[in-house]
């Protein structure tokens, strides 16, 4: 087995038990990694009994996924999954930083937790020397205290311990905020001080087994390839193609907060009932003066879109966050009639300090603020905050409320979806029509009622992952945009922001044979191994449970806002086509093998060898007819 | 020998992105393979955002030669590097006490100090860093004199320094 360490450290939180599994080569030859081998153990371990998994509970494994790519294709990324606390299905949810290359490196290709620590723990890996540590003293603490305190902690450990041989670098390190320990569904898991594995709710599911951190530090070389010459010259294809993309390297995606709104009228704007801006305030050259760094990269990466931002005067004084890149700018901007990039960066750097994901709490923040707008949830409901559209500091006060789950906040912290859910009935209103979610996932800041952005019709709403941006049904499903590709990147795992381009994207398939031997063909992904991942994942996504389900014929669906119209910007007038929409979701499934009804058909099932899942569907079946 | 004469590699923190290219390409070169603790320059990140590439500074006087029991160590008279024989390397260490930056470090598989070899002179991690337009690494020609030994300092003298002025004195005192 080429490219990869050739284990996996399973840890029982429950017992403290840590020890190894390995994966067979012919279910790594099948799942690669990250999102699609994450999707083969959950279904394995908890198919036939998944609708009754609380996701926040001791039943639900967290996984922590690299792939065989991990280290090799610039950009270093891990993919976290577990059954998701939103979507009650799975999610590949990726995120950058050096703790896959630590991990590999230590010898292990990714980590299984089950059960649930009784007190707060972290777990700290040097190479196979493994252990549980006590967490107390961080439970609770924000992402800045956190970080700093582990790592001058396992330094100093490491250098008692491995005296003699000179400096080891610092660990890398996965973690948790307070958002993850109050078990709030929007929470995230973090690396560095701004990285997050958002998508999912993970961060909750982590808080639920009461881990607070991991820390790793691998000694040894990456693993083994089955041919290093030709594995450079693809890294080298890819690298290429990264630095020509000089407007993107420079800017990130941290010109868009800008770009989206007043070019493609695609941006959220005050929950979405505008997608268009043309707030100059915004533009990037607003927020390149705060950036003290203006290249920021994950290991071995070209591109390094980040930039690092701090504010070093005024009332946000104290500020540091990345960029803020696109989703940021505009979840926690425009979407609150934030303009300035001060706000911005503040709101942002306080979402990572907090420990949640910028797009699902800032839909969460701008669903609230509009309940405020329209009169539904009053200033007492809100314990006396003005929640007003720009008003920074108002809506710093609302997070300290979700967080802390004081008064309404409880309710919020259940993520958008299923406040609304809750705030239908204490009010007798019907608060989902301003919820901007798709499968209990709020949907990324790229709307399509323009139709000048990259999603479609049918992206969000056949998706396997609901509202994320970054993995979106698509027509084709060999196109660059589709699912399918999606399932590739998370699996492999790479980084998507280093394959926008044509030459990248064929160099990925030499990449994956330079590193694993594998000869995977374009043909060979698209039509059975990526098919099979995204089977597995709807079947969980139909199941679903305990607490909701999907039905596709009222879930698979854009969210009701987007029936609007837009009555600002060149785009004025344009809004979802409820026909063509059900045409194009009818057209999507016929085209990965799903029913009318939206479920993965037997025949289909039966081609792709997963009878097992065809078996469990069958409940599905009965249900929705 | 390519006979490029003294060469020395200015870092310029700051500009450093934390891609760790550099460690790829020493890495590589030196070892075949991928490997960022075995890599002759290595980013030190005590403070996420604050990326400190970590390699010799080539000081005037070489403690570490001088500390050295066993003659392994020698500085190159032609680039000025320090080069390592690994077969007198008895791996006691001593090199890293005496060096003020505690740059040289123990192969994580070998029983041998690593210091950069500065490629010949025409270092691997340069290269990556001037093509990705970084320049936190950039090669000068001569001699830095007694400055060089200034920047034999340990990565937390660094990040302390760096991180005083880009994130304040209350995450400088708490690496």
């Amino acid at each position: 087995m080429r490219g990869y360490a050739g284990k996996l450290l399973e840890v029982d939180l429950s017992s403290g038990n840590i020890r190894e599994t390995k994966i067979g080569e012919d279910i790594l030859r099948q799942y690669i990694g990250g999102r699609g081998l994450a999707s083969k153990i959950l279904w394995d371990r908890l198919g036939n009994r998944w609708s009754e998994v609380d996701p926040l509970s001791s039943e639900n494994i967290l996984l922590m996924l690299t792939g065989p790519l991990t280290g090799f294709a610039p950009g270093g990324r891990i993919c976290v999954s577990g059954k998701s606390p939103q979507s009650n299905g799975i999610v590949g949810s990726t995120v950058g930083g050096e703790f896959p290359i630590d991990l590999k490196c230590a010898g292990y290709d990714g980590i299984i937790f089950t059960g649930v620590s009784e007190k707060p723990v972290y777990l700290l890996i040097k190479d196979s020397d493994i252990e549980l540590k006590d967490a107390s003293h961080v439970w609770g603490k924000g992402a800045k205290e956190t970080v700093l305190t582990l790592v001058r902690e396992a330094r100093k450990e490491f250098e008692d311990r491995y005296r003699g041989r000179g400096l080891l670098k610092e660990p890398s390190m996965l973690y948790i905020g307070p958002a993850g320990e109050r078990l709030c569904r929007t929470a995230a898991v973090l690396a560095k001080w701004s990285h997050a594995a958002g998508y999912g709710g993970y961060g909750a599911v982590m808080g639920s087994k009461k881990l607070k951190a991991i820390l790793a530090k691998g000694t040894g070389p990456l693993p083994e390839v089955h041919d290093m010459e030709r594995t450079l010259e693809h890294i080298n294809k890819i690298i290429k193609a990264s630095l020509n993309a000089e407007f993107f390297r420079r800017w990130g995606t941290g010109s868009a907060g800008y770009s989206v709104g007043a070019e493609l009228s695609s941006e959220p704007v005050m929950n979405w009932q505008e997608e268009w801006h043309d707030e100059k305030s915004f533009g990037v050259d607003k927020f390149e003066p705060f950036w003290v760094k203006k290249f920021w990269g994950d290991f071995g990466c070209a591109t390094t879109c980040l930039k690092l931002a701090v504010i070093n005067f005024g009332p946000f004084k104290g500020s540091i966050t990345d960029n803020p890149d696109y989703e940021n700018q505009a979840y926690l901007g425009p979407n609150l009639g934030v303009f300035k990039p001060e706000g911005n960066i503040y709101l942002t750097a306080l979402i990572d300090e907090l420990g949640f994901c910028g797009i699902q709490t800032g839909n969460l923040l701008s669903f609230t603020a509009e309940l405020y707008q329209r009169g539904i949830l009053t200033r007492d409901d809100l314990g006396g905050i003005e929640l007003k559209w720009g008003d920074a500091k108002a809506f710093s006060d609302l997070l300290k409320m979700i967080v802390e789950r004081r008064g309404i906040g409880d309710i919020l912290a259940e993520g958008t979806y299923r406040a609304a859910l809750k705030i239908s009935e204490m009010k007798g209103v019907d608060a989902t029509k301003y919820a901007v979610t798709c499968k209990g996932i709020a949907i990324g800041a790229h709307g399509i009622r323009s139709g000048r952005d990259y999603p479609h019709y049918v992206s969000y709403p056949c998706s396997v992952q609901g509202g994320d941006h970054t993995s979106v049904a698509y027509i084709p499903l060999n196109h660059g945009n589709s699912e399918l590709t999606a399932i590739l990147y998370d699996s492999g795992v790479v980084c998507w922001f280093n394959f926008f381009s044509q030459e990248a994207q064929e160099a990925l398939w030499g990449l994956i044979e330079a590193v694993t031997g594998w000869k995977i063909t374009p043909d060979e992904w698209f039509n059975v191994l990526s098919r099979r991942i995204l089977n597995i994942q709807r079947a969980a996504l139909l199941l679903g449970g305990p607490d909701l389900k999907w039905d596709p014929r009222i879930h698979d669906d854009v969210p009701r806002r987007w029936y609007e119209p837009l009555t600002k910007g060149p785009y004025s007038g344009k809004s979802v086509d409820k026909a063509k929409m059900l045409d194009n979701v009818k057209e999507y499934y016929g085209a990965v093998g799903w029913d009318e009804r939206g479920i993965p058909r037997s025949d289909e099932l039966k081609r792709l060898g997963l009878d097992d899942v065809d078996k469990e569907l069958e409940k599905v079946r009965r249900e929705l007819r | 020998m390519n006979g490029t004469g003294l060469v020395w590699i200015y870092r310029d923190y700051h500009r450093c992105s934390g891609c760790r290219r550099c460690e790829i390409a020493c890495s590589v070169k030196h070892e075949g393979k991928i490997w960022p603790e075995a890599s002759r320059v290595r980013v030190f990140m005590l403070v996420p955002g604050i990326e400190v590439p970590h390699l010799c500074a080539q000081c005037h006087d070489y403690p570490c030669v001088d500390a050295c029991p066993s003659g392994a160590l020698s500085a190159s008279k032609e680039t000025g590097a320090i080069l390592v024989d690994k077969e007198k390397c008895i791996a006691c260490g001593r090199c890293i006490d005496a060096c003020p930056g505690k740059i040289p470090y123990i192969h994580p598989t070998g029983n041998y100090a690593v210091i950069c070899d500065l490629c010949d002179g025409d270092p691997e991690c340069v290269k990556v860093c001037s093509e990705g337009g970084w320049n936190a690494l950039q090669l000068v020609k001569g001699s830095a004199g007694y400055n060089a030994k200034l920047y034999a300092k340990t990565p937390e003298e660094i990040t302390r320094d760096l991180a005083r002025v880009i994130y304040g004195e209350e995450i400088a005192e708490g690496i």
